[in-house]
């Protein structure tokens, strides 16, 4: 399903992206003509205190929402010439997500759950992908289960699995751990990274973790919706 | 495709999961509610339609109170036309000691032009359709005569001085009447067996009919031709005449039911819109996630109708079922009242309802699920992020247009729909507005209180708006169960009140002049009161003031039809206890002076008459000129004999003149009136009891029937409030989490929420009777005018429904929130 992007590549790139609301106050501006490039296969984290932008960049690189000034293209798609269902198409084809509160649909079961992305892109295999997903992320015996009873690591695993299930280009993880137990969360980015490097997938991670963070080939800081440093032009 | 399978199978699961059934059921009981009674009013019309072709069992009428001369038989055959004659007049008949009144149809062979009679061999044996009528010395008697007098096929029934063997039973004759009018059951003899029962005399009260039956043009010849020869005393009437009258009958029967389904359909739009709402709020979560993975917004809609048509459709097939059912109840309820056999309904019926919920859904629940469209993806980051509100204009009008569409099928009366949907506004916003100042007071209270009640009326202020909602929600289904409630008991009462316990329960009629010696010493005999005998003599009045009355102008229609019908004229010297004069004056105890005349008010004022015109009356072959004295009004109630028109003292005297009384005989008197009715057999007794007794039937029939609909009233008030409480249950289900976990019991949590539902209840209860009081004298006043007074006890009821049905409704709503283990739903949060 993914777009091939070679090595070397930018898959993502963002372009003096900026982001204001209008508050009680004013202008208030959130993200601040922050420009970077991701490489494809390439695992970024985005770290920085509460407030600094983190998610709203997340929101903005994976077309959920639109810069009041720049630009992102996603495998070399300018995000901000497409309006919201362009957007949607490209997610569906080259986007996958995972979030900090899971974000399981209530009345679908654990496969299909897995599923919806594949359906979404009108994958005719959608079962049987989702089923082999489902083994790799350990829950081939649980698969049957509803969110509701499944545990915090067991909602997250299926998450995972439905992230990874569409072969996305590029996976948005926001906090992925920030729900879970410092055992149950190790667990869980063991899986995500282990995935992320057998599918050659370009990972993006905002995290408050700098011990995760530092997993990741290069970390991006926020401050303030400031960029205050990047790794790899640091290296 | 696609989303159809992606919905069908949301759908599934949100079914199995009980998320869906408020708003399931409350399209199924819209539905419900249509099919109910438009099943029964298609099946009252279908009957309607098929009587119309055949309630004169003829094309042409001719009919009067005198012999109807042979020449315009002749003529009719003139005129290539079928003829046939009936007699109709009521008699008692007798079975050995058992007698019941009777209404005697006499006819000839040729008998019925149009439609065919049904006989069955034995009491509710199978009825077929037959040609002929009964030979000489039979008979066909109504079931209802049989088992009154204990008779069955083959046995011998005595009318008059003739002994006639009954050979069937009648089930069904053309021109029998529909609705609550013939009350006697009917014999059907031979015509040739009249003369010998004696029971035809002069002054009779006999109804003499031609029928005449034919080709269309030829039967306009006919009446072109004879419709000025004619005299006044014979009526024609067409089977176009017929129908309209027979239609209107059916529309004003119709009327009443369709009002009654109409409110629950306005109060199943309510909890459709609230719970379409909460279904569209529980979804944006799920649509936000399809569609940061990816789904569009045509995706996103298509899956929402898909859900929607299938909910739609659901509720349709349970609605058309439950429907059904419960108009083969009413049918079975009403078949005394509409026709013996309901010809089965058509689809129609499920297709008006298939339109039906189709309206409802797109007028209430589809701006909810149209705002789940433009749900931001964004919301799967930030759960705050919200779709813009649609926009008021879109739902107020969609909602608008669908209630006046809705409506304006089932009222089909502009006037009537102004009328609701106003009423319906007002009271809704007056709810509202009162609802928000409860909504601030109670705040005021919440210091002085336990925990429960802090908690409890904490819950109605913060909510706010959402409070107020559920009082509008909950107030407009009180005021509608109460308004029912009203207009049931006036009507039930305004029937009623015409039965009073120790007026006279016997009529008598055809009472010839050298027969009031004889009956008034057998009445003594038996202990009755003799009753005074009150002259009546057969008249059509010809010309007013000069100017004949069929070229008249009158006030109304019935003014018109009195002043041209046959009049029963009466002379008195002194005015009868049960008149009072309101105008004018009554003539003295000795008057001789010229004719003079007192007029019933109410046909003098349909008639435009008053004090000073003249009048002329055809009297057997005479003319009678009398001068309008005085204006009286008539209490009916008093079951004493009375007349819309008395003349002075010596003016018809002579003329051939039948005497009417009335009396009350207890039941150990009985056996005297058989001796009477034998002895004088042209006098006919009619039991005001056992008619009287068959009124309060009917009306205890029609009552149920209309309680019956009135169940979809209830149900639907009752879905609004399931709606309005799961539109909060999240909400809840969180919050006595949360209290539970600080440390509070479960009593404690209930105990709030309780106070909750109770300070709704009696908000909605008071709001309730007031809307009830004033909608309720606009309907009897405008709608059935019957005279409205004030009920303190309708707000006793008021608040009590109010306070009984929110907290029951709201406990058994709420009671999963409270009793859920916090652990569970905390953690699922």
């Amino acid at each position: 399903m993914s777009t091939t992007a070679t090595q070397n590549e930018p898959v993502l790139r963002a372009h003096e992206l900026t982001k204001q609301v209008s508050s009680p106050e004013g202008t208030l501006t959130i993200l601040a003509d922050v420009s970077f490039s991701v490489l494809a296969g390439e695992s970024i984290a985005v770290v920085g205190p509460s407030g600094a932008g983190k998610s709203t960049l997340l929101a903005l690189l994976a077309g959920l929402d639109v810069p009041t000034q720049g630009f992102v293209t996603l495998t070399g798609i300018n995000l901000s010439e497409l309006d919201e269902d362009g957007r949607a198409r490209v997610r569906a084809d080259n986007v996958g997500f995972v979030f900090q509160s899971f974000h399981l649909v209530p009345s679908l079961n654990a496969l299909e759950n897995v599923m919806l992305p594949l359906e979404l892109a009108g994958n005719r295999d959608a079962r049987r992908t989702a089923l082999d997903i489902i083994d790799k992320v350990g829950l081939s015996d649980r698969w049957r289960h509803y969110p509701a009873q499944l545990s915090g690591g067991e909602k997250q695993r299926v998450a995972i699995a439905r992230a990874f299930a569409a072969e996305p280009a590029v996976l948005f993880a926001d906090e992925p751990t920030g729900n879970l137990d410092s055992r149950t969360g190790g667990k869980i980015m063991e899986l995500m990274f282990e995935l992320n490097r057998s599918s050659s997938t370009t990972l993006v991670l905002v995290t408050h973790d700098t011990a995760i963070a530092g997993r990741c080939d290069r970390v991006l800081s926020l401050d303030a919706g400031k960029l205050v440093s990047d790794s790899r032009e640091a290296a | 495709m696609r989303a159809i399978a992606f919905a069908l199978r949301g759908f599934l699961r949100e079914l199995r999961s009980g998320e869906v059934l408020v708003l399931l059921a409350a399209v199924a009981l819209a539905v419900a509610a249509i099919t109910a009674v438009g099943f029964l009013t298609d099946r009252i019309g279908k009957a309607v339609a098929r009587q119309a072709n055949e309630v004169l069992a003829a094309d042409l009428r001719l009919r009067s109170q005198t012999p109807i001369p042979e020449v315009w038989k002749d003529s009719a055959a003139g005129f290539g036309l079928q003829t046939a004659e009936t007699q109709r007049f009521p008699s008692v008949v007798f079975a050995g000691d058992e007698s019941a009144l009777t209404s005697v149809n006499a006819v000839s062979d040729e008998y019925p032009l149009r439609g065919m009679l049904r006989i069955a061999d034995s009491l509710f044996g199978e009825q077929r359709e037959v040609n002929g009528v009964p030979g000489p010395g039979e008979a066909w008697a109504d079931g209802a005569l049989l088992a009154r007098v204990g008779a069955d096929v083959g046995d011998s029934l005595s009318v008059g001085a003739v002994d006639l063997t009954v050979t069937a039973v009648l089930t069904y004759r053309p021109d029998q009447s529909i609705g609550f009018a013939s009350l006697a059951p009917t014999l059907l003899m031979n015509i040739a067996d009249v003369a010998p029962s004696g029971l035809v005399g002069e002054g009779s009260r006999v109804r003499y009919a031609l029928l005449v039956a034919g080709r269309a043009e030829q039967v306009a010849a006919f009446n072109d031709a004879i419709e000025d020869e004619l005299p006044d005393s014979v009526r024609i009437r067409s089977a176009e005449d017929s129908s309209e009258r027979v239609y209107n009958a059916a529309d004003r029967a119709q009327r009443f039911l369709s009002l009654t389904a109409v409110i629950s359909l306005l109060l199943s739009a309510v909890a459709v819109a609230m719970s379409a709402r909460r279904f569209a709020l529980r979804r944006m979560d799920t649509v936000a996630l399809m569609k940061s993975l990816g789904a569009t917004q045509g995706f996103v809609i298509a899956v929402a109708l898909s859900q929607l048509v299938m909910l739609g459709m659901l509720g349709v097939v349970i609605g058309s079922v439950v429907g059904y059912v419960a108009e083969e109840f009413l049918s079975w309820l009403l078949a005394d009242l509409i026709a013996r056999d309901l010809p089965d309904p058509g689809l129609r019926p499920v297709i008006l309802a298939c339109g039906s919920a189709i309206v409802l859904l797109i007028g209430f629940a589809l701006p909810s699920l149209l705002q789940l469209r433009s749900t931001p993806p964004l919301r799967v980051l930030r759960h705050d992020e919200m779709p813009p509100a649609p926009s008021r204009l879109l739902v107020a009008g969609l909602a608008l247009a669908a209630v006046a569409a809705l409506l304006y099928r089932s009222v089909g009366d502009a006037r009537m729909l102004v009328i609701i949907i106003g009423g319906i506004i007002v009271i809704a916003a007056c709810l509202y507005a009162v609802g928000r100042v409860l909504v601030t007071t109670m705040s005021r209270f919440r210091s002085g209180v336990g925990v429960a009640w802090r908690y409890g009326l904490a819950n109605v202020a913060r909510r706010g708006r959402s409070s107020a909602i559920q009082v509008v929600a909950f107030g407009l289904g009180l005021t509608v169960l109460l308004l029912l409630t009203i207009v049931r008991t006036d009507l039930l009462e305004g029937w009623r009140q015409t039965l009073d316990e120790n007026a006279p329960n016997h009529f008598m009629i055809n009472v010839q002049p050298d027969e009031r010696g004889s009956v008034a010493g057998l009445l003594q005999d038996a202990g009755i009161d003799v009753p005074e005998f009150v002259p009546l003599v057969r008249a059509r009045m010809t010309e007013i003031n000069g100017t004949s009355v069929k070229e008249r102008s009158y006030p109304s229609e019935d003014g018109r039809w009195f002043a041209n019908r046959e009049a029963n004229l009466s002379w008195a010297r002194e005015l009868s206890p049960s008149n009072e004069l309101i105008d004018g004056e009554w003539w003295p105890k000795d008057y001789s002076g010229p004719a003079l005349a007192s007029i019933e008010e109410e046909v003098a004022l349909e008639t435009g008459l008053g004090i000073g015109d003249r009048l002329r009356f055809q009297v057997a072959g005479r003319d009678v000129d009398v001068e309008i004295r005085s204006l009286r009004k008539v209490n009916w109630d008093s079951f004493q004999p009375n007349f819309f028109v008395v003349l002075s003292p010596g003016v018809i005297e002579d003329m051939p003149t039948t005497y009417i009384a009335s009396m009350r005989v207890e039941v150990t008197q009985q056996a005297a009136l058989v001796t009477l009715v034998r002895r004088h057999p042209s006098i006919s007794v009619i039991d005001l009891d056992s008619i009287l007794k068959q009124v309060r039937e009917i009306i205890d029939k029609a009552s149920l029937a209309v309680q019956a609909v009135f169940v979809f009233t209830l149900a639907a008030g009752i879905a609004v409030l399931f709606a309005a409480v799961q539109s909060t249950i999240d909400e809840r289900r969180f919050e006595s989490a949360m209290l539970r976990a600080l440390g509070a019991q479960k009593r404690t949590v209930f105990a709030g929420v309780m106070t909750e539902f109770a300070a709704l209840g009696i908000a909605a209860g008071v709001l309730a009777s007031a809307g009830a009081s004033i909608l309720a004298g606009i309907v009897a006043i405008q709608l059935f005018d019957l005279p409205y007074r004030f009920d303190p006890l309708l707000w006793i009821a008021g608040l009590t429904a109010g306070v009984v049905l929110v907290c029951g409704s709201g406990f058994v709503a709420a009671r999963g929130s409270v009793v859920a283990p916090p652990v569970d739903v905390l953690r699922a949060a």
